[in-house]
């Protein structure tokens, strides 16, 4: 193993202890509203970091499909109010809300596909907008405006799930299981097939490929990512309201994404943890009421300044500091990146 | 369905396609010279109709007749200085990336959102219609035998504003130079236009359509949050539906959202808002590049 390599795992396990040590020196009002917040909605700003940077299909959906796995526990489950009549345990309800979010990805995916690159971002945001009317209007079935309360989540071997500590490390469980699955793909023969379709659809399809198919697939696995973001969101929430889909979590979703680099799988995290601590703290940096305006005037920063995000920032600054004598080739494109997320034209 | 209530329920349509297709032609103006996708259109709706009630208010209270002459003009202004200097600030230098250009334009929208919220309040507000135009006009069939004046007039301002921009984009120096840059801009830069200043014209105009819709909407039914993504959806939905970048295809799109919409509410009143998208999945399924839009290559 080279020696950049041995660095990479002594970092990587120390980060790993640190987060396993974590819970037990930080207080549970940082274990819960910080670190557990930032994990599960930066799973689905991982799913769509999954597929802007292995697809180049930037996708504003991905609430919609979180979603869809939050209303399925939501109005399944016993001790919802208002109550049902499914009455599924977890054990069922959750692998239900999995598979519905996964197909709700390939559904989204299908209707997607049939155009590219800028054009998607509209439909999919159309999507979105729809789906939060939808449920809103929705009273019979998703009780409209004022959504489910009193998802609780499991207990998890006796303690109920949202004890802290016990939901901190369920929630970093499934945080690693994810990323490593995308990173897994990324290295799999889908997921390099599906980055030459981002380079360039046409020579891949040239090879026997199926252009479609396979974006297509790229939208289920990422349905199956926020679909488990969208179930924890609901158990974080206790609850699930239009609100959860609203046009708003859906731009804060793109912005979490955005902020940590749309570049790196990880991203998806630092920017969800980036954003917590700015949505959290936000009453003592500026007006509390103006937290949108704040939150907003940092995401023009960033894609101004430094359009792949803070990963993408920090990969410069250390490329910059090992070699300070040569012009880093990454500094002077810092724009190709997030060019790269758009399939070009050919 | 009545025969009253078909013809009611058509030029409910009818009046609401109107006002799309005057939001959502600015809109696809601007993509379609620019390649820009301004998910600010929506705030320059709001920004156009508050500008416009700022102004309208003091007026209207003095009596004076104009008041809702001002507003408009002071609307449409507002949203094309806003317009300008988006274009001039942010996208201009940026030109060519279009996902950084649209997650600009998603920036700014939420900041200018936030600070509407904060001057002007959450409550909704309306315009008065002016006086010619105010209370109900006879018309046959409809139901009550009467039908909205203002909405009326504003099915006359979309034709006007559709027969204005057609003059504009064939019988103008202008609107050839446009047509030219929605074909190939680097060979129109070539051949010594300057580009930059026709984008800033094109999203002034786009933008001063946008602030028009504001006002028009504003009359016929109250504003306030939320209008920005509602009318940023319909942009999106119409332009998807009707083609991109076409006029005729923009107001083809907006009559059939506006009629989808519109016979959607009374028939299934709780999820018309499926419609539209509805509508939308099926033109991508026949026809990805949109009704009336140019084929993708």
């Amino acid at each position: 193993m080279s020696i950049p390599g041995t660095l990479k795992t002594i970092a990587s396990v120390l980060v790993l202890a640190a987060l396993i040590a974590l819970p037990f020196w930080s207080p549970d009002f940082w274990t819960t509203n910080i670190f557990v917040r930032s994990m599960v909605y930066g799973i689905v700003a991982l799913s769509l970091t999954f597929l802007a940077h292995y697809g180049g299909l930037l996708s504003l959906a991905q609430m919609v499909v979180a979603g869809v796995a939050g209303y399925t526990i939501a109005v399944s489950v016993p001790g919802a109010i208002p109550a049902n009549s499914l009455q599924l345990p977890y054990a069922v309800a959750i692998p239900l809300a999995l598979v519905l979010s996964t197909i709700t990805g390939l559904l989204i995916g299908a209707v997607a596909v049939r155009t590219r690159e800028i054009y998607l971002l509209m439909i999919t945001l159309a999507i979105a907008v729809s789906f939060y009317f939808f449920v809103q209007a929705s009273v019979e079935y998703l009780n409209g405006y004022e959504g489910i309360r009193n998802v609780l989540g499991p207990d998890i071997f006796g303690v109920p799930l949202r004890t802290p500590k016990i939901f901190y490390f369920v929630t970093l469980a499934i945080s690693l299981a994810l990323y490593v699955l995308v990173l897994y793909l990324s290295r799999a023969q889908f997921g390099l097939v599906l980055q030459g379709i981002r380079d360039n659809p046409r020579r891949v399809a040239a090879l026997g490929y199926n252009v479609a198919l396979h974006r297509i697939a790229a939208f289920g696995v990422a349905g199956f990512i926020a679909g488990a973001g969208g179930v924890l969101i609901t158990i974080f929430n206790i609850g699930i309201s239009p609100g959860t889909v609203s046009t708003h979590s859906t731009i804060n979703i793109l912005i979490m994404a955005v902020i940590g680099g749309l570049g790196r799988p990880i991203g998806a995290f630092i920017g969800a943890i980036i954003f917590t601590i700015v949505d959290t703290f936000a009453a003592d940096l500026y007006d509390r009421d103006r937290f949108n305006t704040l939150i907003g005037a940092v995401f023009i920063a960033i894609v101004v300044a430094s359009p792949d995000g803070v990963t993408g920032f920090a990969r410069r600054v250390t490329e910059l500091l090992r070699k300070p004598f040569q012009i880093p080739a990454a500094a002077a494109a810092p724009d190709q990146l997030i060019e790269a997320n758009v399939p070009s034209k050919g | 369905m009545s025969v009253e209530m078909f013809a009611t329920v058509a030029l409910n349509g009818l009046t609401v396609s109107a006002l799309y297709f005057i939001v959502a032609i600015g809109f696809s103006l601007i993509f379609g010279l620019m390649r820009t996708v301004n998910m600010a259109h929506g705030t320059l709706y709001l920004i156009g109709a508050y500008a416009g009630v700022a102004i309208f208010y003091p007026l209207y209270d003095q009596g004076q007749p104009y008041a809702w002459i001002v507003a408009l003009v002071a609307g449409m202004a507002a949203a094309a200085v806003f317009g300008v200097i988006l274009q001039v600030t942010l996208l201009g230098w940026m030109q060519g990336q279009e996902l950084r250009q649209t997650l600009v334009t998603i920036g700014v929208s939420i900041i200018a959102a936030d600070q509407l919220l904060a001057i002007f309040g959450g409550n909704s507000q309306q315009f008065f219609a002016p006086d010619p135009l105010f209370g109900s006009v006879p018309v046959p069939l409809v139901q009550t035998g009467k039908y909205s004046a203002f909405r009326l007039f504003q099915v006359a301002v979309a034709v006007g504003v559709g027969i204005g921009l057609w003059l504009l984009l064939h019988k103008t120096k202008l609107g050839i130079i446009v047509r030219a840059g929605v074909d190939d801009r680097a060979m129109l830069s070539a051949c010594g236009v300057n580009v930059a200043l026709v984008a800033v014209i094109v999203f002034g105009i786009g933008a001063a359509l946008a602030g028009l819709a504001g006002v028009i909407g504003g009359t016929a039914q109250p504003f306030g949050q939320e209008k920005d993504v509602q009318f940023l959806l319909t942009s999106l939905v119409v332009v998807i539906v009707g083609g991109m970048g076409s006029l005729p295809g923009t107001a083809l799109g907006a009559l059939l959202v506006g009629m989808a919409e519109q016979f959607g509410q009374s028939l299934f009143p709780t999820y018309s808002v499926m419609f539209s998208l509805l509508l939308m999945v099926i033109v991508l399924a026949v026809r990805p590049e949109g009704l009336l839009g140019k084929r993708l290559a």
